[in-house]
């Protein structure tokens, strides 16, 4: 190995990555990130200092093996930093592009404490992409083992669940409200963070595990949980239905026809394509002016797409600074660029009515930051006097969800006082047999910490089946035997033994 | 992604009660075993559709099947009106969705049905007297050629009222009418329920309130998703908030707010019209569809 690099040695600045122009990126709906190339991807490997310690992995909701995959891409083993990678996080172009790195695996990387972190997003999806456009798959070895694994909700959750229980041999449904799966994936996140072809592809590669979906199924109301176990005889089910319905503002004016969630928006807009009405038939609502209450990700998601579907001025109307923005930083930077008007430290008090239902604007207070509350953020208090109206006809609402009440309303499962599915640690709920995670736990949170809980849960299920495991390594695509693998270069999955 | 369920959605009866209303039977075997009056599906009829909101009118549980009652009022309740003949197949049916109707402890009930609304005030009328209720059924329509199901009734209420606009079948007049007349001739009615346009559920709310008769209605403002996650369909029901998909469809008709759901109604009027010129413009079967011009379902009834 070449010799110990030091953070003097390494490239000192973050390699930047190529973009598509604001001016013209906003006209479309085309990725805005076009990824690194491969000269940038390995000179950014290059910056990794190969920390004994690894702090990035523990700051990694699945424990990616960031150095190693990282060591395997300097040393031009493509295919092996894939493997490293996949291993553990079964989306990597995905979460490459979506996952909040500056508070995950970047945001405690040991370079960061004098420089840029390395980018490590940017290096999982260089890795994630190359593998969609050489079609690499990893079939793992399976044991079959006669068990029935049902799995509600194909969001990143269910599907990473689904994943490890296909791989430990389990014959595998997922059963899916909409009439396509990925979860907010497909319906929340716009394709200009998020290509479809990328779900399709890093999705395609779980079913080719032999997992099989019936989506237009809504579990709780088409058959209960309790029916899952006791009719349709599943042996064990994991619940991933996500969070949903959205918090509205509570304000007057709050159900004129010009105010909708940004859940709405984005579902017409991504999952509906209603951005291209009307060649499909689900319409967008008129937008010229918009207001977009908020400041997550679901939030700066509505905002571009507003932008990208004509809108001549788009506001992001905050309560509390940018500080406290719970956006990823990328997103906060990149709407900035695209010409978002951020009126930070405003809250909306009313929405005003122009007289038809709809709405002609939007009465706002300014906001001030006053004492630390419960979540250790200083708490945004009312400036009085400071009323004033924005004029804008469309108003987006982005303040966060609440439990979705379908497989609460329809079932036993002990719920906590949130509305939320309580499970012990080890993500089993009140009803043997029967796991949760994701979102519909833990409420809103990120794609990889959903996929996290989707994955220990079927550790859980496995470990409540009775299947134990060893590690063998993949088969090679093609191949029919073990035998004559490189085990060094190839990855390992986990098999059952007999007890 | 297709699923193997795509495939099963398969249309296996047709019947046109007119010009613009027509009846589909989808064989969906576990839905027809887990429907309860008052819930309703949603239908993606191919993959560029929206995904539209039906009452399920009937279930039969030993042919597998459910019913929708359809009324041809926009681009895409036309377009099913067309392409969905016996043997073709849906994109797309998810339900059964919302809660299930509570057919209470009622001893003396006053269904009533206006216009498309008589499709899926059947199912409660029927479970309403399976569960030993006295049913009286009030059913309107416009005119005498739109009528349809009257039998369906009659086999399964003690009393069917029918009313029609013009006086061409039963009494002249709207539901109300009809309602008034079994509220005259019976005191001790406890329960109400009455579905159709928001206008006529409205005005069948108004009737009971001086009696003091609880009345149910079931509404029906535009969805999406029907599973709580986009908050599309919110509806005012005693001042607070409710989704009609998850927390519905049918609500405490005194406390709704019917002028807000109205005015909800209309929010995508402009692209629902435009969306049915450029279709009907694209596709010459639709110029011999009489009265192209989209409406709401029914305003008059
Ligand atoms: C607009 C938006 C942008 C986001 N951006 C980011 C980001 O940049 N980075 C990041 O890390 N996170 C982001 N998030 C958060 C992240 O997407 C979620 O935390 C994650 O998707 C949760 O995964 P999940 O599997 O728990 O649920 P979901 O992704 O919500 O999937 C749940 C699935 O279950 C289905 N379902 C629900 N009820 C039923 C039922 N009864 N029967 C059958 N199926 C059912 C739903 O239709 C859905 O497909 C964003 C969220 C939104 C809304
Ligand atoms: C719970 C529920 C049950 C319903 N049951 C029936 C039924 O059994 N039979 C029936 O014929 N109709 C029913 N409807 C109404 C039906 O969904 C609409 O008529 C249909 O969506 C109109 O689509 P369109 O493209 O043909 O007309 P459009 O021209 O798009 O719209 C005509 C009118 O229908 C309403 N509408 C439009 N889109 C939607 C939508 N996505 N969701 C709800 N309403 C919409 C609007 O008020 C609009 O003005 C129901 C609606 C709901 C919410
Ligand atoms: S999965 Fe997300 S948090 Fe983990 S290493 Fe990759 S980008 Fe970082
Ligand atoms: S903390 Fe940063 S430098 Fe250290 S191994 Fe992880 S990515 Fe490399
Ligand atoms: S239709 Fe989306 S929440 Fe009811």
């Amino acid at each position: 190995m070449a010799k110990k690099k030091t953070i003097r040695t390494i490239p000192q600045e973050r390699t930047p990555v190529a973009e598509q122009d604001p001016q013209e990126r906003v006209t479309n709906f085309a990725e805005v990130s076009h990824g690194y190339s491969n000269e940038e991807a390995l000179l950014e490997a290059e910056r990794c200092l190969m920390c004994p310690e690894q702090p990035c992995v523990a700051g990694c909701p699945v424990s990616v093996n960031i150095p190693g995959f990282i060591q395997k891409l300097s040393d031009k083993d493509y295919r092996g930093a894939y493997d490293v990678i996949t291993s553990t996080n079964l989306l990597p172009a995905v979460c490459g592009r979506v996952c909040p790195q500056e508070n995950q695996c970047e945001g405690v990387c040991t370079v960061a404490d004098t420089l840029e972190p390395v980018a490590i997003g940017r290096l999982e999806r260089y890795v994630g992409d190359m593998a969609i456009t050489a079609d690499w798959v990893n079939l793992p070895y399976v044991e079959p083992a006669d068990f029935r694994v049902g799995i509600v909700g194909a969001g990143p959750a269910g599907m990473a669940c689904a994943a490890d229980m296909a791989k430990a041999g389990c014959e595998v449904t997922v059963f899916e409200a909409f009439h396509e799966s990925g979860g907010v994936l497909r319906y929340g996140i716009p394709d200009f963070r998020l290509p479809n072809e990328v779900i399709d592809a890093e999705m395609g590669n779980l079913e080719k595990l032999g997992i099989s979906f019936e989506c237009n199924t809504l579990v709780g109301r088409l058959f209960t949980i309790e029916q899952m176990i006791d009719e349709l005889h599943f042996d064990t089910v994991f619940i991933g239905t996500g969070a949903g319905y959205p918090s509205m503002l509570g304000v007057p004016g709050d159900s004129l026809n010009g105010v909708l969630s940004a859940n709405e928006l984005l579902t017409r807009c991504n999952l509906m394509h209603a951005k291209e009405f009307p060649d499909y038939d689900t319409p967008m609502p008129p937008a010229r002016r918009v207001a977009v209450v908020g400041a997550g990700n679901t939030a700066m998601d509505a905002m571009r797409v507003c932008l990208r579907l004509g809108a001549e001025e788009v506001f992001c109307v905050y309560r509390r600074s940018r500080t406290e923005a719970p956006a990823r930083a990328e997103e906060v930077h990149h709407a900035e660029q695209e010409g978002i008007r951020f009126k930070w430290l405003t809250n909306p008090v009313e929405i005003l009515d122009d007289g038809q239902g709809g709405v002609r604007g939007m009465r706002c207070v300014k906001m001030e930051l006053g004492e630390p509350d419960d979540s250790g953020r200083r708490r945004p208090v009312p400036v009085a006097g400071s009323e004033h109206d924005i004029d804008v006809d469309l108003v987006v609402v982005a303040i966060g969800t609440n439990a979705n009440p379908i497989i609460g309303q329809t079932s036993k499962l002990s719920l906590n006082k949130w509305g939320y599915i309580e499970t012990d640690e080890n993500l089993a709920t009140s009803m043997p047999g029967v796991f949760a995670g994701g979102d519909i736990v833990t409420g809103a949170a990120t794609v990889i910490e959903a996929m996290g809980a989707g994955r220990k849960a079927a550790g859980q299920m496995k470990q409540y089946l009775g299947i134990r495991d060893i590690d063998v390594p993949y088969r090679l695509e093609g191949a029919d035997t073990l035998f004559g693998i490189d085990q060094r270069e190839r990855n390992f999955v986990r098999i059952r033994i007999p007890a | 992604m297709t699923s193997e369920q795509t495939a099963k959605f398969e249309i296996v009866a047709r019947e046109d009660f007119s010009d613009a209303t027509y009846l589909l039977e989808v064989y969906h075997p576990l839905m027809a075993k887990a429907a309860r009056p008052g819930q309703f599906v949603i239908v993606m009829a191919h993959e560029h559709a929206e995904r539209i909101p039906l009452t399920i009118a009937d279930y039969d549980t030993a042919e597998g099947t459910i019913t929708l009652v359809i009324q041809a009022v926009g681009k895409s309740t036309r377009e099913m009106q067309q392409t969905c003949t016996v043997g073709s197949r849906l994109h797309g049916i998810v339900g059964p969705m919302g809660m299930p109707s509570p057919l209470g402890q009622a001893k003396k009930v006053l269904c009533v049905g206006g216009g498309l609304g008589v499709a899926p005030i059947y199912p409660q009328a029927r479970g309403f007297k399976e569960a030993g209720a006295y049913v009286i059924a009030v059913i309107g329509f416009r005119t005498n050629s739109l009528m349809f199901w009257q039998d369906k009734f009659e086999s399964c209420c003690d009393e069917v009222i029918v009313c029609t606009d013009d006086g061409s079948a039963g009494i002249e007049g709207r539901v109300t009418a009809g309602m008034e007349l079994a509220i005259g001739r019976h005191a001790d009615i406890d329960e109400c329920v009455a579905i159709g346009p928001p206008i006529m559920m409205k005005g069948a709310a108004d009737v009971t309130r001086p009696h003091g008769i609880k009345t149910m209605v079931s509404l029906n403002p535009v969805m999406i998703d029907g599973t709580g996650m986009c908050g599309g369909c919110r509806v005012k029901v005693g001042g607070q908030v409710k989704f009609a998909c998850v927390d519905g469809p049918d609500f405490d008709g005194h406390q709704v707010d019917f002028d807000d759901l109205m005015s909800r109604l209309g929010r995508f009027s402009e692209q629902e019209k435009s969306a049915m010129k450029r279709w009907s413009e694209s596709c010459r079967m639709a110029q011999q569809v009489p009265d192209a011009e989209p409406s709401g379902p029914d305003p008059e009834k």
